[in-house]
């Protein structure tokens, strides 16, 4: 990098951008499930806690965080829009009807908590409270059911592949909740939680596995990727991580449990990317190089993430050092 | 079944309707919550809490609903507008990932640590984290209006056949994102943010006052209602004369770079010279009535008026007239009147502001009851002047999604079956009129609830304790 003009012509330090924001994009995407997954774990333990005080406490424990949190999916929509537009446009038209519902859910899953405190009074609580687990559930769910349509190159919205990943990703996202509120609680309901935490991590092996049998058994594209070494050892990973999930949630290691789930997330992150490049959108056969912006702008939107993720880490680490440690019903913050 | 053409850009139009009030919402409040977070801590005055806390609450929500109805924005370029976005996405893409990165991260991360931290950080913190929402609200629009000014005058690209079709590439970055429409765009949407905000702070206030003074009603804590008043008159009398001079700068600017969009705003169809501004317009014939593109009209205007504000001065200019476009005009009336009453709102504010300081300068601001009511009525009006102004803006500049590039028809994705875009526009009109409802009715309450009491408040115990810090150094 000399001078201004080489912007428009060469890749910033001769690097393989486009490559570089295929990853940059699943690791956003990444950040999203992990950072919002422990809301929507929350969201969904919602249902099985009747007690309000209870319910004050898991509302308590994501209330500062998960408009921040949300962000995430909104720098993966714009990223993917900036990087690789024909990508944006050609997945968000097909699945123009998933699309919307998963902006539905997510709306729920937004407004609800925040309507849920406006008001003290019972049936308002209630409605809003179910509203709140509805859209912590289908939100997951849809998210994973677009990842496996987009991985397969699905033409239809409702596939077995995107019910079992789907599936998969709400069990994944309750492993995260739990992981997250035994930092975020003390006393009973800290130990209590524990069993729903191992439930759930069941729950989410036996789907992970299912759709790995299924990619084998019948998507034959996919097939020879699938014994790829990177592959492989993700999965391996995965197992690994699943076990040291419960070796520290047994020991009450807390961060570390939570550490393991974001190992699950971005492993799960990293079998899907891998399994699609170098193509980028497998319905239409696009690769990442032929899909990718120009130069220009692509070593511009480089710069801008070089600068700026670095910041985002520092105001995140504000935000969650400013709340850390465990809070009780009634901190209202 | 709707046209899938016709549904998307109902839609379309739907999302950005209901969403801008939010976005206004923030931007607008962001200077105020920074000056009273400012003063709170720096006085220790209970009654800038109280204001940091009271008007906290409303953009709290605000942003929620905003971050909702914003996500749906982004992905509808997507799931309606896929040709758009393909063809665009270069230049288009670029913009709204850096809003995220930039600005809204900025925005929700320190949210957190203002809406909920007062206590858990310290001052110095707490203040930058008001100062961290605010810019992030800005930066916001930034990314957003170059975004949407390049599509009025686009610069720096060139066209270029890809895999068959032609797209838009970059060339120049900083002509294309310091479009000419760029600036000013940037201050009459920031500018119209804070005066909408402070004449809903003054309209709500002076509910309050005209209860308590000219009804005699008690109120407690009145004097936050009193002092609200005050702060929000002073941001009026600043920023309604200032919208009127950069907005007649803006109209001479769009008259010059967009010239069908400048002749739908003064319906001129035939190029002329010495065109009269019209205050009115009305079709002569009543099937005419309804037909935005009526020709035949009864005006009533200023001679030469157009003119001289088109050319800055020269009552003989010429405007070119909309037969004079190759292309069909916009829908005439929608902009000429939005236009209009725009216009006529901007400087009913303006009197608003010029009256209150005046009552206020004579000791009788919180007695004159016309006043008051005249505030109370105004309190949504710079929402609805906003709205006005980008229908302008937008309904104005078609048939061009992109001016002179790509047609709004073309953008839209090929694949959209009507049964979908139907299907989603009545799930749009729905769920919308539901939020806004919700949002009217959460917004209502905490207004009518009042701000804190004041004997829940620490401010006062938390300055004494300044008080001994500092006297311990010393």
């Amino acid at each position: 990098m000399t001078n201004v003009e080489q912007l428009a012509t060469e890749p910033l330090f001769g690097l393989p951008l486009a490559d570089l924001w295929f990853v940059l994009l699943f690791f956003i995407l990444g950040m999203f499930l992990f950072l919002d997954g422990f809301d929507f774990g929350i969201g969904i333990l919602f249902a099985i806690h009747d007690d309000d005080e209870e319910k004050a406490q898991l509302l308590a424990a994501i209330t500062p965080f998960w408009d921040a949190n949300e962000v995430w999916l909104v720098v993966f929509g714009g990223s993917l829009f900036a990087a690789f537009p024909v990508v944006y446009a050609n997945l968000f038209s097909r699945y123009y009807l998933l699309m919307f519902a998963i902006l539905a859910a997510l709306g729920l899953r937004g407004l609800s908590p925040e309507m849920y405190e406006q008001r003290e009074d019972e049936r308002w609580r209630l409605w809003w409270g179910r509203a709140f687990v509805l859209g912590s559930l289908t939100a997951p769910f849809l998210l994973g059911m677009f990842m496996a349509n987009w991985l397969v190159g699905a033409t239809t919205i409702i596939t077995l592949p995107g019910i079992v990943v789907g599936l998969a990703v709400v069990a994944l996202t309750v492993v995260d909740g739990v992981a997250f509120l035994r930092l975020k609680l003390c006393g009973d309901l800290r130990d209590r939680i524990r069993m729903d935490g191992y439930h759930a991590l069941t729950a989410y092996l036996i789907l992970f596995v299912l759709t790995i049998g299924y990619i084998q058994l019948t998507v034959s594209a996919l097939r020879p990727d699938l014994r790829s070494p990177v592959i492989a050892g993700l999965v391996v990973l995965t197992f690994v991580l699943a076990v040291f999930y419960a070796g520290a949630t047994s020991r009450d290691q807390y961060g570390l449990a939570l550490g393991a789930t974001a190992g699950l997330v971005f492993s799960l992150m990293g079998i899907v990317a891998s399994l699609m490049f170098p193509i980028v959108d497998p319905g239409f056969e696009l690769t990442v190089e032929s899909a990718a912006v120009s130069i220009l702008p692509l070593n511009i939107m480089s710069i801008g993430a070089v600068l700026l993720l670095p910041l985002i880490f520092v105001y995140f680490g504000v935000l969650y050092s400013a709340f850390s440690g465990p809070v009780t019903a009634d901190e209202s913050y | 079944m709707v046209d899938p053409v016709l549904a998307s850009r109902l839609q379309f139009a739907i999302t950005v309707i209901v969403h801008i009030i939010f976005p206004v919402m923030s931007m607008g409040l962001a200077p105020f919550l920074i000056y009273f977070t400012w003063k709170e801590i720096r006085s220790g005055d209970a009654i800038y809490e109280q204001l940091r806390r009271f008007w906290t609450n409303i953009f709290a929500v605000s942003f929620a609903v905003g971050t909702v109805t914003g996500l749906v924005l982004e992905f509808e370029f997507g799931t309606n507008f896929a040709a758009f976005s393909t063809v665009a996405g270069e230049l288009f893409g670029g913009p709204l990932a850096l809003e995220g990165m930039m600005a809204f991260m900025l925005e929700a991360t320190f949210l957190g640590v203002f809406v909920f931290g007062r206590d858990r950080v310290s001052d110095r913190l707490y203040f930058l984290s008001s100062v961290a929402v605010g810019l992030g609200t800005w930066l916001s629009a930034v990314w957003i209006l170059i975004a949407n000014s390049w599509m009025q005058t686009p610069r720096g690209f060139e066209m270029v056949t890809e895999n068959g079709q032609r797209v838009v590439h970059l060339t120049d970055a900083l002509a294309a994102y310091f479009n000419p429409r760029f600036p000013w765009m940037f201050v009459h949407m920031q500018n119209a943010a804070v005066e909408s905000v402070a004449l809903f702070m003054a309209g709500v206030a002076a509910y309050y006052v005209f209860r308590h003074h000219v009804w005699g009603y008690p109120i407690q804590q009145i004097d936050f209602w009193e002092t609200t008043l005050k702060i929000a008159l002073i941001a009026l009398l600043i920023t309604a004369p200032l919208q009127a001079i950069h907005g007649d700068a803006y109209a001479r600017h769009v008259s010059e770079t967009q010239p069908q969009k400048f002749a739908a705003m003064e319906a001129v169809w035939e190029t002329e010279s010495y065109v009269p501004e019209y205050i009115v317009a009305i079709p002569t014939t009543i099937d005419q009535l309804l037909n935005p593109w009526a020709k035949d009209l009864f005006g009533i205007g200023i001679p030469g008026g157009a003119s001289w504000l088109a050319s800055g001065g020269n009552a003989q200019a010429t405007i070119r007239g909309l037969d004079a476009f190759s292309t069909q005009a916009p829908p005439v009336a929608i902009v000429f009147w939005a236009f209009r009453i725009m216009v006529a709102l901007g400087f009913w504010f303006i009197v608003l502001a010029i009256w209150g300081t005046y009552r206020w300068w004579r000791g009788e601001l919180f007695e004159d009851d016309l006043l008051h009511k005249a505030l109370m009525g105004s309190s949504l009006l710079g929402f609805v002047t906003v709205e006005l102004g980008w229908i302008v803006t937008e309904v104005g500049r078609q048939p061009w999604v992109i001016q002179g590039i790509m047609k709004t028809t073309d953008s839209v994705s090929p694949g959209l079956t009507g049964a979908e875009a139907t299907f989603t526009l009545i799930g749009f009109i729905t769920g919308y009129t539901l939020l806004l409802g919700l949002y009217i009715y959460v917004v209502a309450r905490i207004i009518k609830s009042g701000p804190p009491p004041r004997d829940e408040l620490d401010s006062i115990d938390r300055s004494l304790q300044t008080d001994t810090e500092v006297t311990t150094n010393d």
